[in-house]
């Protein structure tokens, strides 16, 4: 490691100035530190710790019955948490699978988005449940959706001069359920090999709202809309479930790798896309009983 | 250029000059001294290094150590209360959970963070939660069974 100059910020402010000074921003490092170990990269040669900013921490359900994550919020905060387990469950689902205790307990929600892998857990949830990014620098503040965050692999749509501060998610519709799953060999310390995320809205049997993103199957996390118009007015039975995850398998650009071929991740992510459909199907009726 | 902080290790305060890109492992076992905590693979794969870090576990390996300072750090060598060991490591002796030795460190701070979280767990919540942990010895059997037979004493 060749870290010359590492600060610790303890407010927002400080973050952002070391960052448009040309720092680095370091929450738990288990992407930053670890990618630099394994050789994969280099650490910066600036770095500003934002792990004490008390205002980026944080899990907060909001009066308007959405919900907002500090980006500093741990997937073992998410994962504990009541109200994301009911309301916003594909999250909850994702921030419990990530890697182990310790992954858990040190990685973040920020770190997870803006470190962009393809791959990550939080990111299909975060954009099937409609959340926005809030990015600020000295010039200002702005929002963007998660799913507009990322432009690559490793590569996001924040200058160099913006931190994330946060995440919102708005309040799900009523019958809303929503579910992630991925594809594993085996079950924990584990990288997805294809992920599916999907939020549904059930009313009087028929989905009135769908939302489907597939993970490790493109460049960068991306909805389905194919898929989703097949949901959208049916009775979200075995038929359109089907139709989605061929639309899912049709609509995706995989990779080949060590970790899967692209005809297998295809093939796998209409099951994996079909599962995520129908648990969140499930839990959508079960919010309608 | 060393960058001077204090970290506290197992309730003591160590004066330390470091690089600011040394990793929290290593400021531990060759700064502070204390050696318990082991290197396995460097990159967060195996857990041999694990420490607590306000009592939640962390791959000190690949963790900044100027990032610890201001919190509390738990080794190996404070899960015991002076000669007497703690139920935990009395466990691993009696129940096989050491071959070698080389992961013990790492489990036993493991399994510490996992019982404080989870008093009274699961076979399954034993193993997902050690599974940041790898032993090359045991097969884990002894080291599930250690931490089955103190869960639910506390
Ligand atoms: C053993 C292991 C297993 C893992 N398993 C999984 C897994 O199953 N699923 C998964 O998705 N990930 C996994 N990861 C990757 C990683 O743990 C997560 O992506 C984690 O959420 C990263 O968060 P962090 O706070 O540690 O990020 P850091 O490493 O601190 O930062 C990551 C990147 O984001 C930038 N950054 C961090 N915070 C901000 C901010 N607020 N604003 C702007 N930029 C910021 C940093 O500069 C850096 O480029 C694993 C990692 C390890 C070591
Ligand atoms: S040495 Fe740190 S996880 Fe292996
Ligand atoms: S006892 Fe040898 S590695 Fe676990």
């Amino acid at each position: 490691m060749s870290v010359q100059t590492f600060t610790t910020a303890s407010t927002v402010e400080e973050a952002i100035a070391a960052v448009a000074a040309g720092a680095r921003p370091v929450a738990g490092g288990t992407d930053l530190v670890v990618g630099a170990r394994t050789g994969k990269s280099t650490m910066p040669e600036s770095v500003v710790a934002i792990h004490r900013v008390a205002e980026l921490h944080g899990v907060e359900s909001l009066a308007d019955g959405g919900l907002r994550l500090g980006a500093l919020a741990s997937h073992a905060e998410i994962a504990a948490s009541g109200d994301v387990r009911k309301r916003f469950t594909a999250l909850s689902d994702a921030s419990a699978i990530v890697g182990s205790h310790a992954t858990r307990a040190q990685g973040t929600v920020g770190g997870n988005l803006m470190n962009a892998s393809p791959a990550m857990e939080t990111g299909g949830p975060l954009v099937v449940l409609g959340a926005t990014a809030t990015l600020r620098s000295p010039s200002g503040t702005r929002s963007v959706a998660v799913e507009d965050l990322w432009t690559g692999p490793g590569k996001t749509s924040a200058a160099a001069d913006e931190l994330l501060v946060g995440v919102e998610i708005p309040a799900p519709a009523a019958g809303t359920g929503s579910a992630y799953l991925r594809l594993e060999y085996r079950r924990q310390m584990e990288i997805a090999v294809v992920g599916a995320s999907a939020a549904v809205a059930v009313a009087d049997g028929v989905v009135t709202e769908a939302r489907v993103a597939m993970t490790a199957l493109s460049a960068t996390i991306r909805r389905i809309p194919e898929a989703e118009a097949t949901l959208i007015g049916s009775d979200g039975g075995s038929a359109a479930i089907d139709a989605a995850g061929a639309a899912v398998a049709a609509a995706s650009t995989p990779i080949s790798d060590v970790r899967g071929s692209a005809d297998y991740r295809r093939a796998m992510a209409a099951v994996i896309a079909g599962r995520a459909i129908e648990t969140a199907l499930s839990r959508a009726r079960e919010e309608n009983a | 250029m060393k960058v001077a902080a204090t970290l506290n290790v197992n309730g003591i305060s160590y004066p330390v000059d470091l690089d600011p890109g040394t990793n929290l492992l290593t400021a531990v076992r060759d700064v502070v001294g204390l050696t318990g905590s082991k290197e396995g693979c460097d990159d967060s794969e195996c857990g041999a290094c694990m420490m607590l870090l306000d009592g939640q576990p962390v791959n000190a390996c690949s963790y900044l150590a100027l990032q610890a300072e201001g919190s509390a750090i738990t080794t190996v060598e404070g899960l015991a209360d002076g000669d007497t060991l703690a139920p935990l490591q009395a466990a691993f002796l009696d129940l096989g959970g050491v071959q070698c030795g080389f992961c013990t460190p790492g489990m036993l701070v493991s399994a510490t963070a996992l019982l404080a979280d989870n008093p009274d767990p699961t076979e399954d919540e034993v193993r997902i939660g050690l599974s940041g942990n790898l032993c090359r010895c045991t097969g884990y059997d002894g080291i599930v069974k250690a931490v089955l037979s103190v869960a639910g004493s506390s």
